[in-house]
Formats: structure tokens, sequence, C-alpha cells
């Protein structure tokens, strides 16, 4: 864990391919944004779609090879959470997804997951990184909940 | 813990009370197999009681989804009781609040079955 200027927290972490280590890496994140002070229901947003960027990485990303890690960072601010999760997977295409809210997708039983994280944190980005693997990057600023509700 | 799910039987309604996290992996497996277990043994009414689950990830959406499904495609019903509101506002981003019967109180639910 370090401090890089006033306030602002970045911890690096390397997590087993597997579930276990997903409850391990969101308990990790949750602290780290209650420390910086979002309020319960952001923290509750972050962990969620932190918790559907980890499944992805160990379930889709390194399928549970042991051999490969989750790599995580999580950088806090004052107002600001930046939660980078990278897997060492063949990666895949977004665009591949199909809308969960289309009528014919309603009742499908999965493909909410990337929804959820847009749903809920300010920004999200994933990129393929060399040599193998996908990092995604969630963005959340304290106060934009209340922000979006007036 | 991660989940913990009992049944009761109030009338002809089987009542599934379920508390804790429903994520993939335990959680998730939990719901299913109870689910399974309830609709093969021919239970057509069922009211799933999620006032006291704290916690759903997209794989106990889906779990809800699949459950929902396989007891409509049986002749059954699967309704949503004591919806915490994160739970609730779950179910409405993903549009499923209109998909699912959902109730606030446990008699006014079991009534509703008949």
């Amino acid at each position: 864990m370090g401090t890089d200027r006033e306030g602002a927290v970045k911890v690096e972490r390397a997590f087993d391919s597997t579930l276990e280590s997903v409850d391990e890496a969101e308990a990790l994140i949750l602290d780290a944004a209650e420390k910086a002070g979002f309020d319960e229901d952001e923290q509750h947003h972050i962990s969620m779609a932190a918790r559907e960027c980890l499944v992805n990485a160990v379930v889709h990303g390194n399928r549970y090879n042991l051999k490969k890690k989750v790599h995580v960072t999580v950088e806090t601010s004052s107002d600001t959470v930046k939660v980078t999760i990278a897997d060492e997977g063949e990666g895949f295409d977004l665009s591949d997804l199909p809308d969960p809210l289309a009528e014919e997708n309603i009742l499908r039983h999965s493909g909410r997951g990337i929804f959820l994280i847009r749903a809920f944190m300010d920004d999200f980005t994933m990129r393929k990184i060399k040599p193998h693997g996908t990092e995604v990057t969630l963005i959340k600023q304290r106060g934009r909940n209340e922000d979006n509700e007036r | 813990m991660s989940v913990k799910i009992t049944n009761r039987q109030v009338g002809d309604v089987t009542v599934i009370d379920v508390s804790g996290r429903i994520t993939l992996g335990e959680g998730s497996s939990a719901l299913r197999d109870a689910l399974r277990d309830i609709v093969a043994k021919g239970h057509k009414k069922i009211l799933l009681n999620l006032g006291d689950v704290s916690y759903i990830d997209s794989s106990g959406i889906g779990e809800l989804v699949a459950g929902f499904t396989s007891v409509s495609n049986q002749g059954g019903q699967l309704k949503l009781l004591g919806l915490t509101k994160r739970v609730k506002d779950l179910l409405q981003i993903t549009k499923l609040y209109t998909v699912f019967e959902v109730h606030d109180d446990e008699a006014g639910a079991i009534r509703s079955f008949s």
C-alpha cells in the first residue's frame, strides 16, 4: 500500500483464479472505498461492480487456471475510487454481448454483469493487454449518486 | 455465511426463506438446488422470501430468472416476498421487477395464490 499524494492511497495485489479470491478481492476494494469515505450505497455499487469484473476475470478470463493470476489495483482519493482488474486470459469482445434489457433477452439466465457494472460506476473501460489478458478499469466519484437522483 | 435456505409449508404454498448472499458459487448453487428440489416434488405455488438477502450478483439474478422460468414451465407460480431496497433496485434496473410478482407482506402474498 502506498500514499502518492495527500489523501491518495494505492493498493496492488495479485489473486489466485478462484471464487474464494473473488471474495477476498471484493473485501479489499470495499475496505478501500469505505476508508475513502464513500457512503454505504456507493460502497455497495463499487463492490458489486468490482465483483462482476472479478468473476469475469476468474471464470471467463483465466478460466479458473491456477497458473494465472488476477491483478487488482485500487486507488482512492478523497472523492474518487479507481479499480483496475487484469486477467491473463484470451479476452473477449464486448460487442458480442446481447442487450439484457431487450424484450427477447429479459428472461435470459446470464449476460447482465457488464450492464450492472455500467449502471453502478461512473466510468468503465476495457482493453486487451499484451501478451495475454484483459484489463478493466472502474471509476466512481463520491456524491455522484445524489447528483443523478436530483 | 454465504447463504441459508429453509422451506416451510403455509397451506398449499411453499415458502422458501433465503438469507445471506446469493452470489456465484455456493449461494447461487444452493438456490438452484432448492428450487429444483421443490419443483421436482411437484410444488406449484412457491413464495421466495428474500427479506434477509443482503446481496445478489448477476449470477443470483440469473438463478431467480431460471427458477421463475422453470416453475412457470411446470404450470406453477413463483412470487417474491420482502425485497430489500437494494434487491428491488437491482430488479428495477434490469427490468425484472415487472416480470416477477412482488409482495411486501407474507399474508397478502399467500392469499394471492388462491
